[in-house]
């Protein structure tokens, strides 16, 4: 293949066409059952089936991906697709990769091709599917964590929460490698967090060139910053920053990367569903543990750690964040072994609704 | 091509969980752009630290958004990643794919491209990972005349995206894959070109499940309800029972507003005092299904917590009507647009503005009367607003 030339590219370019529609990209099962579906089960945690009012069945594999694939791998997942599922494929809003067919004998069959090519089943029901994640280091400018290497790790750790173990309820592990969280990754029953501790450095010729200082001035949540005018530039104070970068958004020459200090947090309890106790944000566990790459085994430990002691401590369908709703969180932090610090005590937003109004409250 | 040795990103090949260490390997057998970004990842791990600049802008011609700038900070050492463009291909509806429509874009990838993706992004969108900018006029012109687009990016409306919905779940009440295509063709300018305050984000959901975030991540949150009865097959509760399932315990005592009762092996719902969470239908699929009208709620609002903290979506039509051809929704959303667009200070999403501005306000502009399901609970405080119109009786 060549590439265009700038007048053929011309010729041929189309504009606000959209994304094909759906309706082509429909294995026939579901097209012929679109919205006459009677009920599903999980037959394994990398299987399910689907049963429609017609009697008709679609066999589900789900299978693990890292996200970042490369157009190879992609391949060998439609070379599958063609061999056992008529030539369709589909992708979750966990990034998880789903065969489809209507014949069971396949399921076994679809597993094995998968995991021969890299991409072991697993991810459906009362265990750990796919964790969300941002681009990290891989790809973006704002990043004080790597995304990709973390989730490997971590899902590494948990693999048999992936695959063959369940726990309570189903438990959704997220990463967002800066408090952007393009992953929108606040509500995961435990989601790691990057943060930055240390107050930015300001490149004053730099910010009198490439930034307007009214907007930098305004993006600061704190308002710690103020105009500088014997620099031309801007200061912040740094009793006030509490580091969220939002400056450095606007105004890149004020650097708050710092790889000696920036490390992640971990936040848990949070959930989407309505199901029993409504949807929630994810709630400080452990506000600091260092870089350690390319494994950071203090943070596997510590995600391990929670992990485990929700699945002990936790009853059937009860979510990480309904189990600490119900043991409280002074229990939490005891079981969990966790310290608790000051860190952890709200003082932005939200504060005067978290700080407890009770005499009564567990040792 | 360039050797790079990479000792601890090798660390991340090992393990059970599939490797992106690999992935990037892969592509590097035959992307120069691959092999440099194999290079500097490297060198991220060694220093802790990333080497990307901030943003840039780049596009097609036309075109405000779906490409996103990004450069090396090191393309002296590292020229494969001296520009390394996010190319955004708006995903079909549901993410189904047809493999041999995939493979076009596959192909098409790696003569312009890295060969490296995310399938999908956190919007949805197939990304393409790592385009030069002068590949892009030529590879959206291949895209394009294929049948594909862009997705969105910047200050516009984002590509909207939904869960399966009817598609393969039994569980949907409307349809989520209509929907999303319906708005992302009618609101292709939009999509295409940044004109708003910030960015906008539809996500809708069949059912209170939410297998989409919606509720978490999206400015205008649609996610599927019914108003009638929870239908129960007393048949299928006993075979659930029978299966080893503690009706009482799992079922009955779980509930939220302890609408249900359990004897005689009989499973009884007070549908009046159903609040339709979802708890029981996901645990007995079989044997419960909501039944009468079937419509959606609307919620807005949400965010992450970039800048004063995150917001979950908030109800502000608690039932609509949710059918083709969508124009009582749209309609609403036209409103909701309008009054954002007027009140919103740059980089400020429709959360943020309806807190500083007022419910009221809100609801005012959009000719949405006020109802408790908006509300946990009515405020605590003296100190309420009254307006002209109030004082004279009419509300």
């Amino acid at each position: 293949m060549a590439w265009l030339t700038e007048q053929e590219a011309k010729a041929k370019r189309k504009t606000d066409i959209g994304p094909p529609h759906y309706s082509k990209m429909l294995p026939p099962v579901i097209a012929k059952n679109y919205g006459k579906w009677k009920y599903h089960e999980v037959m394994t945690p990398g299987s399910m089936v689907h049963v429609a009012d017609s009697g008709d069945k679609v066999y589900t594999v789900r299978v693990a991906s890292p996200r970042l694939l490369s157009t190879e791998s992609i391949r060998a997942m439609l070379d599958i697709a063609d061999k056992y599922c008529d030539g369709y494929i589909r992708w979750t809003t966990r990034n998880n990769v789903e065969f489809m067919t209507t014949k069971e004998e396949n399921v076994a069959q679809i597993k094995k091709a998968a995991q021969d090519a890299g991409f072991p089943a697993g991810g459906i029901g009362s265990g750990i599917s796919n964790m969300v994640h941002t681009q990290g280091w891989v790809h973006c400018h704002s990043a004080c964590t790597d995304a990709s290497g973390l989730v490997k790790a971590i899902m590494d750790e948990v693999f048999p929460y992936f695959n063959e173990k369940t726990l309570p309820a189903k438990t959704r592990l997220a990463l967002a490698c800066c408090v952007n969280m393009c992953g929108a990754v606040h509500c995961s029953d435990i989601a790691v967090v990057a943060i930055h501790r240390k107050v930015p450095v300001i490149d004053h010729d730099l910010v009198k060139n490439m930034c307007e200082i009214p907007t930098t001035i305004s993006a600061c949540p704190t308002r710690a910053i103020s105009p500088d005018p014997a620099k031309k530039s801007i200061k912040i104070n740094a009793d006030k920053c509490m580091y969220c970068g939002n400056c450095f958004t606007v105004c890149p020459p004020i650097n708050i990367h710092n790889p000696e200090q920036d490390g992640v947090a971990i936040v848990v309890g949070g959930k989407i569903g309505s199901l029993r106790k409504g949807p929630s944000f994810s709630k400080l566990a452990i506000p600091y543990i260092k870089n350690n790459p390319p494994r950071w085994p203090e943070v596997v430990e510590a995600v391990k750690n929670i992990l485990d002691t929700y699945a002990k401590g936790a009853k059937k369908h009860e979510r990480l964040g309904e189990w600490i709703d119900r043991i409280g969180w002074e229990a939490f932090f005891r079981e969990t072994g966790i310290p608790f610090t000051y860190q952890h005590i709200d003082d932005f937003t939200f504060a005067r609704d978290t700080f407890r109004t009770s005499a009564a409250f567990k040792w | 091509m360039k050797k790079y040795e990479t000792p601890l990103l090798d660390e991340l090949e090992k393990g059970p969980w599939p490797s992106f260490v690999k992935e990037i390997k892969k592509a590097a057998k035959k992307s120069e752009m691959a092999n440099d970004e194999l290079g500097q990842l490297e060198k991220s791990y060694r220093d802790r630290r990333g080497y990307w600049k901030h943003g840039g802008i780049v596009g097609v011609l036309g075109y405000g958004g779906g490409v996103i700038g990004r450069y090396s900070s090191l393309p002296t050492e590292f020229p494969g990643v001296a520009h390394f463009h996010t190319v955004r291909i708006n995903q079909p509806s549901g993410m189904f794919y047809k493999t041999d429509d995939l493979r076009t874009i596959l192909d098409l990838w790696d003569e312009y491209g890295s060969g490296l993706t995310n399938m999908h992004g956190s919007t949805g969108d197939m990304v393409l990972l790592g385009c030069r900018t002068e590949a892009l006029e030529p590879l959206f012109a291949e895209v394009t005349s294929r049948g594909w687009d862009l997705g969105g990016s910047g200050s516009a409306l984002r590509t909207p995206a939904c869960c399966v919905g009817k598609a393969r779940c039994e569980w949907a009440n409307i349809d989520t894959m209509d929907l999303c295509n319906h708005l992302t063709q009618m609101y292709q300018d939009y999509l295409h070109r940044p004109a708003w305050p910030y960015k906008f984000k539809f996500k809708i959901a069949g059912c209170a499940v939410d297998c989409v975030a919606s509720i978490a991540r999206a400015d205008c949150s649609v996610i599927g309800t019914w108003k009638g009865k929870i239908a129960v097959d007393q048949a299928a509760v006993k075979n659930y029972a029978k299966g080893g399932m503690d009706v009482q315990a799992e079922i009955v005592d779980m509930c939220p507003t302890g609408c249900m009762s359990y004897s005689g092996g009989e499973l009884k719902i007070d549908d009046a005092n159903c609040s339709r969470c979802m708890h029981c239908i996901s645990k007995m699929t079989k044997a419960l299904k909501a039944t009468g009208e079937k419509g959606a709620s609307i919620l807005i609002g949400s965010k992450a917590p970039i800048v004063v903290g995150s917001l979950l979506s908030w109800v502000i039509v608690p039932f609509i009507k949710m059918e083709p051809p969508y124009t009582e929704f749209t309609e609403l959303v036209d409103k909701i647009w309008e009054w954002w667009d007027d009140n919103a200070k740059p980089r400020e999403r429709i959360g943020e503005v309806i807190e500083v501005k007022g419910m009221r306000s809100f609801l005012e502009a959009i000719g949405v009367e006020p109802q408790a399901q908006q509300v946990y609970e009515p405020r605590k405080d003296p100190f309420f607003f009254w307006k002209e119109e109030d004082l004279n009786g009419n509300k």
